[in-house]
C-alpha cells in the first residue's frame, strides 16, 4: 500500500530545494533591506564612560546610529528572563544595548544601520567608545570566591543555589546511605565549555508597513519571538507575524529569544520605515550568542560488593556566563538526567550557579545531559575498577528492570513535572550494544581500549504543540505546525504522519513549520520534542479531518462512515469497488459555495444539485471546509534511551586518540523515519566527539575568548569523525498517540563518557575531565610515570 | 572606487559594478542574487562558500570579485540544468547527506570537482576530499557515502 509511510526511510521533501541553491535562509531574504551592524564590547567587564559617534557620521550610506539612550523605555528594558525558577534568586539579563556596564566581550553597545553591511561596519569602526575597564571574573573557581562581582547586586556572584534529594527506600538520605555503605569513592569531574556553532549564525530581517510588522528570524521558536517582539514594541499580537525561514542549524542556541537583535532590528525598521536586516557573522556568534557545557562536579558514591549504588551525592558548579536569559534549565537537566537508566538507592544533588564575565550559558544539544552522563558513567566505571568487575556488569546490577515501568525517580524534571520514565528495556539494550561492539570478544592490548556509556533522555516536553490540516479541492493536504525546523526533516516526517493517517500519497502533502501566519500557537523546537509533540498533534488533527471526510463521503456515497476507507486519496466503501469519491471532491462538498471559479467549485454552488431544504448548507455545529486543528499536550516527558560503545587507539608517542569503532544502540520508541533518526544520531555523535576530543572555549584571565574563530575552535572535519554503527530498539511510549520518543539530542549525550571510558581502558589512567587533547593525555602519562 | 567587471556565472556573462573590496561571495549573493552560495565563517575555514572558479573549488569569501574579472564561475545553482539534479545532487538526496542544508552547496561544488578529477576515489581519498568543508549536522558519514554513490551514478551515466 502506497500510503503507509510511517516507519519508512522516506527521502526528504526538503532536499530538492536545498540541493539546488533554492533554500531561503535569513540572509537570502531582503536583498534591498538596510543592514545593521553592532559595535560590541572589546572588554569583558567595563564601565562605558562615553560614546562618540562624530567620526562615523560622514560614512557614505550611513542611516542611523543608536545607543541605549536612544531607545524608548519599553525597548530599553532588560531582556526578559525566559524561564524563572524559585532557585534562581538572582536572575539577571542584559539590556538590548549595553547600559553603562558591559559584562562580556561581544556585548552589543551601539547599533548602526546603513545602506549595506560594508558601510555599517565602516561606521562601527569609527565609533569611539571610552571604556573604564573593570576586573573580569573568569572561571568557576574565581567566580565562587566572589572577590570580584559580575553584577554589583549579586553577592558572591551566586545566581542560583538548588538542592534536590531523594531518600532511599529505607528512608535514609544519600549522605547517610554513603556513610553506611561497604565501599565509597569520591572524585571530581570537569567538562569544559563548548557551543552549538550552527553553520548559519543568527539573523533577523524586519519589514514594517505602517500597521503590521513582519519579522523573519533564524530562530527555533517563531511563535515566542512573536510574543516577545509584540511585547517589547507594544504592538497588538495580531499585527506581528514571525517566520522562521530555512534555518542553517540551531542545536539549542537559537531557542534563546528575544535576542537583542530580535528586538532592535524590528524596532529600527519601524522607526526608520525601512526594511532592516542583520545577519550575524562568525566572530559575533562566538562572542555574543551563547555557550554551554562548562561545569565542575564533585561526586561521592557508596556501593555494595556487587557494585550496586546505595547512595550518590553530587555537588556541582555551573557557569551562568554574564546573564541568565534562559534561566537554569541546563543545570536542572544535569541534576535530574544524571540518574540515567539506573535505580540509585538515595540521591542528593546540589548545584550552585555563578556569574562570570563570559558569554551567557544556554542549552546546547544535550542541554546538561552530557555532563550528567559523564558523572554517572564515570561513576559506574570507577566502581567497576574498584571492585575489579566488568564495567557492563556493574551497570546491569543498577538498571531499572523492564517490568518496573513506569518508573518514578521521585524528582522534579526540567518541565516542572515528575521525573517518571514511561518505558524502556535497558538490559536488552545492553545486550545489543555488547553484541554490536563485540564487548566480550574484545581483547585489550596496550594502546587500545573499549568504553561504554548509557543515558536516558527526557524528550517531548510540553506544554503543547498544535497541528492544522487542510484538504483543498485539488486533493492536496496542507499541514502546518508552529514549531520550527533547523534541518531535522520535519517536512518529511510530518508528511509521513499525515499521509499515513489520511491515506493520501505523500506527494500531495505539504508541510509548513515555524510560520505564525499559518499556526500561531506553539512553543518551539528544543528538548527533542518536535516529532513527539507536533507529530502527535498533527496525527490528532488528521484524525479529525479523516472523521469529517468519512462523514461527508458517507452522505455522498450513502454508506456508513464506519464502512469507508481512504486509499491513495480516494474514499471507498471497503470491499465494494466502484463506490468512490476523491478527497478533493469531499473538500468541495465540505464547503458550500455561492460562486464558481473552477470546475470543482461549480459542484458546490447553490444550483449544482440536490439539497436538503430542511437544514442549512452548513449544519449547526459544523464548519465549512475539510480541515481540522488539534493539540497534543503531554502529561509529562517521554524517556528515550541509548547506549554507546567505542574502541579507541592511542598513539604511544604523540598521545593522539583515534576512535576506531563507534557503536550506538538507540531507543526512541517507534521510528517514523529510520533514515532520519540515524542522521540525527550520526550528527549528535559527531558533536559529541568534538566535545570529547577537540572543542573548548578558551578564555584568558581578562575574559577574552582567544579562540573565537573556526581556525582555533576545532570543530571536527570528516577526517576526525568515525563511522557510526547503529542498531535500534523500539519500546513505544504509552504517552502519545504515535508511540514515539524524541531523537534529536540523543547522539551527543554519552560520547564524552564513552571516550573517557575507552581511553581509560587503553591507558590505565583515570580520565576525569573532557575534552581530552593529545597534549593533555601526554601530560597525564607523564604524571603517571613520575609517580 | 567602483570597478566594472564581467563574471561568467553558470555559463552566463554577468556585468556588475563593485568596489574593490567586494567579496566574491557577497557579489554572487547580493549583487547577482545567487543566494545558494552560503557564508558560514568569512575566514575560509568552513567551506560553505565554495564555488568552482574555472572548474576549481575556491573559497568565495576569501576572493575579491574584482580579481576574477572575466573568469568562469559555477555556483550550486549551475551544477545541473534548471529543474534537474546532477549525479552528485541526486546522491546527496539518496544518501541523506544533508540536514539543514547550509553547508551543502559548498560540499556539492567540492565533490563535483573531486569526482571529475578522481572518478573512483577510495574511502581515504573521499575523506581527504571532504576535509576542507565543515558540516555541523550530519557527522559526515552520509556525505562520504553520497560521494561513493555519486561516483557510481556518474560511472553509469558515462
Amino acid at each position: 500500500m502506497t500510503t503507509k509511510l510511517f516507519g519508512e526511510p522516506v527521502r526528504r521533501r526538503e532536499d530538492p530545494r536545498l540541493l539546488t541553491g533554492q533554500g531561503r535562509y535569513l540572509d537570502d531574504l531582503g536583498r534591498d533591506a538596510l543592514a545593521a551592524a553592532f559595535v560590541r564590547s572589546p572588554h569583558a567587564h567595563a564601565r562605558i564612560r562615553d560614546i562618540d559617534v562624530t567620526r562615523a557620521l560622514d560614512v557614505p550610506g550611513l542611516v542611523a546610529i543608536y545607543t541605549w539612550e536612544d531607545l524608548p523605555e519599553r525597548v530599553a528594558r532588560p531582556l526578559p528572563l525566559l524561564i524563572p525558577h524559585p532557585a534562581l534568586t538572582h536572575g539577571r539579563t542584559a539590556y538590548p544595548l549595553a547600559r553603562e556596564i558591559v559584562r562580556h566581550v561581544g556585548e552589543a553597545v551601539v547599533m548602526v544601520v546603513a545602506a549595506d553591511r560594508y558601510a555599517a561596519e565602516d561606521a562601527c569602526g569609527l565609533i569611539d567608545v571610552d571604556y573604564e575597564p573593570l576586573k573580569a571574573v573568569v572561571g568557576l573557581e574565581e567566580a565562587v570566591q566572589g572577590a570580584q562581582l559580575v553584577h554589583e547586586d549579586v553577592p558572591g556572584n551566586l545566581g542560583t543555589h538548588f538542592v534536590q534529594e531523594v531518600a532511599g527506600l529505607d528512608g535514609r538520605g544519600a549522605r547517610e546511605a554513603i556513610e553506611a555503605a561497604p565501599h565509597t569513592l569520591a572524585f571530581r569531574l570537569d567538562i569544559e565549555r563548548s557551543a552549538s556553532t550552527p553553520l548559519e549564525g543568527r539573523g533577523v530581517y524586519a519589514r514594517w508597513d505602517g500597521r503590521d510588522l513582519r519579522v523573519y528570524s533564524s530562530t527555533q521558536t517563531s511563535s515566542s519571538v512573536r510574543m516577545a517582539v509584540a511585547a517589547a514594541l507594544q504592538l497588538p499580537l495580531t499585527q506581528v507575524e514571525v517566520i522562521a525561514p530555512d534555518v542553517g542549524g540551531g542545536f539549542g542556541v537559537k531557542i534563546v529569544h528575544p535576542w537583542p537583535e530580535e528586538v532592535l532590528v524590528p524596532w529600527a525598521a519601524m522607526t526608520l520605515g525601512r526594511e532592516v536586516k542583520w545577519a550575524e557573522d562568525r566572530r559575533e556568534h562566538f562572542i555574543s550568542s551563547a555557550h554551554e557545557r562548562g561545569q565542575v562536579h564533585y561526586v561521592r558514591v557508596g556501593f555494595d560488593d556487587d557494585g550496586r549504588v546505595l547512595g550518590l551525592d553530587v555537588t556541582f558548579l555551573h557557569d551562568h556566563g554574564a546573564y541568565t536569559h534562559y534561566g537554569i534549565i541546563v543545570p536542572i537537566i544535569t541534576s535530574t538526567q544524571l540518574l540515567g537508566p539506573y535505580k540509585i538507592g538515595a540521591y542528593r544533588v546540589e548545584f550552585s550557579a555563578v556569574y562570570t564575565n563570559t558569554v551567557q550559558v544556554t542549552p546546547y544539544r544535550g542541554a546538561g545531559r552530557p555532563q550528567g552522563a559523564f558523572c554517572m558513567e564515570r561513576t559506574m566505571d570507577k566502581i567497576a575498577r574498584y571492585l575489579g568487575k566488568d564495567r557492563t556488569v556493574v551497570r546491569e546490577v543498577n538498571f531499572i528492570g523492564p517490568d518496573e515501568f513506569p518508573y518514578d525517580q521521585r524528582m522534579i524534571f526540567q518541565d516542572g513535572r515528575p521525573l517518571i520514565y514511561d518505558s524502556g528495556n535497558y538490559p536488552e539494550m545492553l545486550r545489543m550494544i555488547k553484541e554490536l561492539i563485540g564487548w566480550d570478544e574484545h581483547v585489550g592490548r596496550p594502546g587500545t581500549g573499549i568504553g561504554i556509556g548509557c543515558y536516558v533522555e527526557g524528550t517531548g516536553v510540553g506544554p503543547y504543540e498544535g497541528g492544522h490540516v487542510q484538504i483543498t479541492s485539488d486533493g492536496r493536504v496542507h499541514v502546518s505546525t508552529g514549531l520550527t525546523s533547523q534541518g531535522q526533516g520535519h517536512e518529511t516526517v510530518f508528511a509521513q504522519i499525515a499521509a499515513t493517517e489520511l491515506g493520501v500519497p505523500i506527494e500531495r502533502v505539504s508541510v509548513v513549520t515555524g510560520d505564525t501566519r499559518r499556526f500561531g500557537y506553539a512553543v518551539g523546537t528544543f528538548a527533542s520534542r518536535a516529532a513527539v509533540v507536533s507529530g502527535s498533534a498533527i496525527a490528532l488533527a488528521c484524525r479529525k479531518v479523516r472523521e469529517k471526510a468519512l462523514r461527508i463521503a458517507g452522505d455522498a456515497l450513502e454508506a456508513d462512515p464506519a464502512d469507508l476507507e481512504i486509499e491513495d486519496g480516494v474514499v471507498r466503501v471497503a470491499g465494494a469497488p466502484g463506490a468512490t469519491i476523491p478527497l478533493g471532491t469531499v473538500a468541495v462538498l465540505a464547503n458550500p459555495l455561492r460562486y464558481a471559479f473552477d470546475e470543482e467549485a461549480t459542484r458546490a454552488t447553490p444550483f449544482a444539485g440536490a439539497a436538503d431544504f430542511d437544514r442549512p448548507p452548513v449544519a449547526e455545529g459544523d464548519e465549512p471546509g475539510l480541515e481540522g486543528r488539534d493539540f497534543y499536550s503531554p502529561i509529562r516527558s517521554t524517556f528515550a534511551a541509548g547506549m554507546h560503545a567505542a574502541i579507541v587507539e592511542t598513539d604511544p608517542d604523540t598521545a593522539e586518540i583515534r576512535v576506531v569503532r563507534y557503536a550506538v544502540v538507540h531507543d526512541c520508541g517507534k521510528l517514523i523515519n529510520p533514515m532520519l533518526v540515524e542522521g540525527q544520531i550520526h550528527g549528535g555523535v559527531a558533536q559529541g566527539i568534538g566535545g570529547a576530543l577537540y572543542e573548548r572555549m578558551v578564555y584568558d584571565a581578562h575574559g577574552q575568548l582567544v579562540n573565537a574563530s573556526f581556525m582555533d575552535f576545532l570543530m571536527p572535519y570528516a577526517t576526525e569523525i568515525p563511522h557510526v554503527e547503529t542498531a535500534h530498539l523500539e519500546t513505544p511510549s504509552p504517552l502519545n498517540p504515535l508511540g514515539v520518543k524524541g531523537a534529536g539530542e540523543a547522539g551527543v549525550i554519552p560520547v564524552a563518557a564513552v571516550i573517557a571510558s575507552a581511553v581509560e581502558d587503553a591507558e590505565g589512567i583515570e580520565i576525569d575531565r573532557m575534552p581530552l587533547s593529545p597534549s593533555e593525555l601526554f601530560d597525564l602519562r607523564t604524571a603517571r610515570d613520575m609517580k | 572606487m567602483e570597478h566594472e567587471i564581467t563574471l561568467v556565472v553558470n555559463g552566463t556573462a554577468r556585468r556588475v559594478t563593485v568596489p574593490a573590496r567586494r567579496l566574491l561571495s557577497d557579489c554572487l549573493r547580493h549583487d547577482l542574487g545567487l543566494t545558494g552560495t552560503h557564508v558560514g565563517c568569512e575566514h575560509g575555514v568552513c567551506g560553505c562558500c565554495t564555488v568552482l572558479l574555472d572548474g576549481e573549488p575556491v573559497r568565495s569569501c576569501l576572493t575579491f570579485a574584482v580579481t576574477v574579472d572575466g573568469r568562469d564561475i559555477t555556483t550550486v545553482e549551475g551544477l545541473a540544468p534548471a529543474g534537474g539534479l546532477s549525479a552528485v545532487q541526486r546522491a546527496f538526496a539518496e544518501c541523506h547527506a544533508l540536514q539543514c542544508g547550509f553547508c551543502t552547496p559548498g560540499f556539492l561544488c567540492t565533490v563535483t570537482a573531486l569526482l571529475r578529477d578522481n572518478p573512483a576515489p577510495t574511502d581515504e581519498e573521499v575523506l581527504e576530499g571532504l576535509s576542507g568543508n565543515l558540516c555541523r549536522c550530519t557527522g559526515y558519514q552520509n556525505i562520504a557515502k553520497a560521494v561513493h554513490r555519486a561516483a557510481e551514478l556518474l560511472a553509469e551515466e558515462s
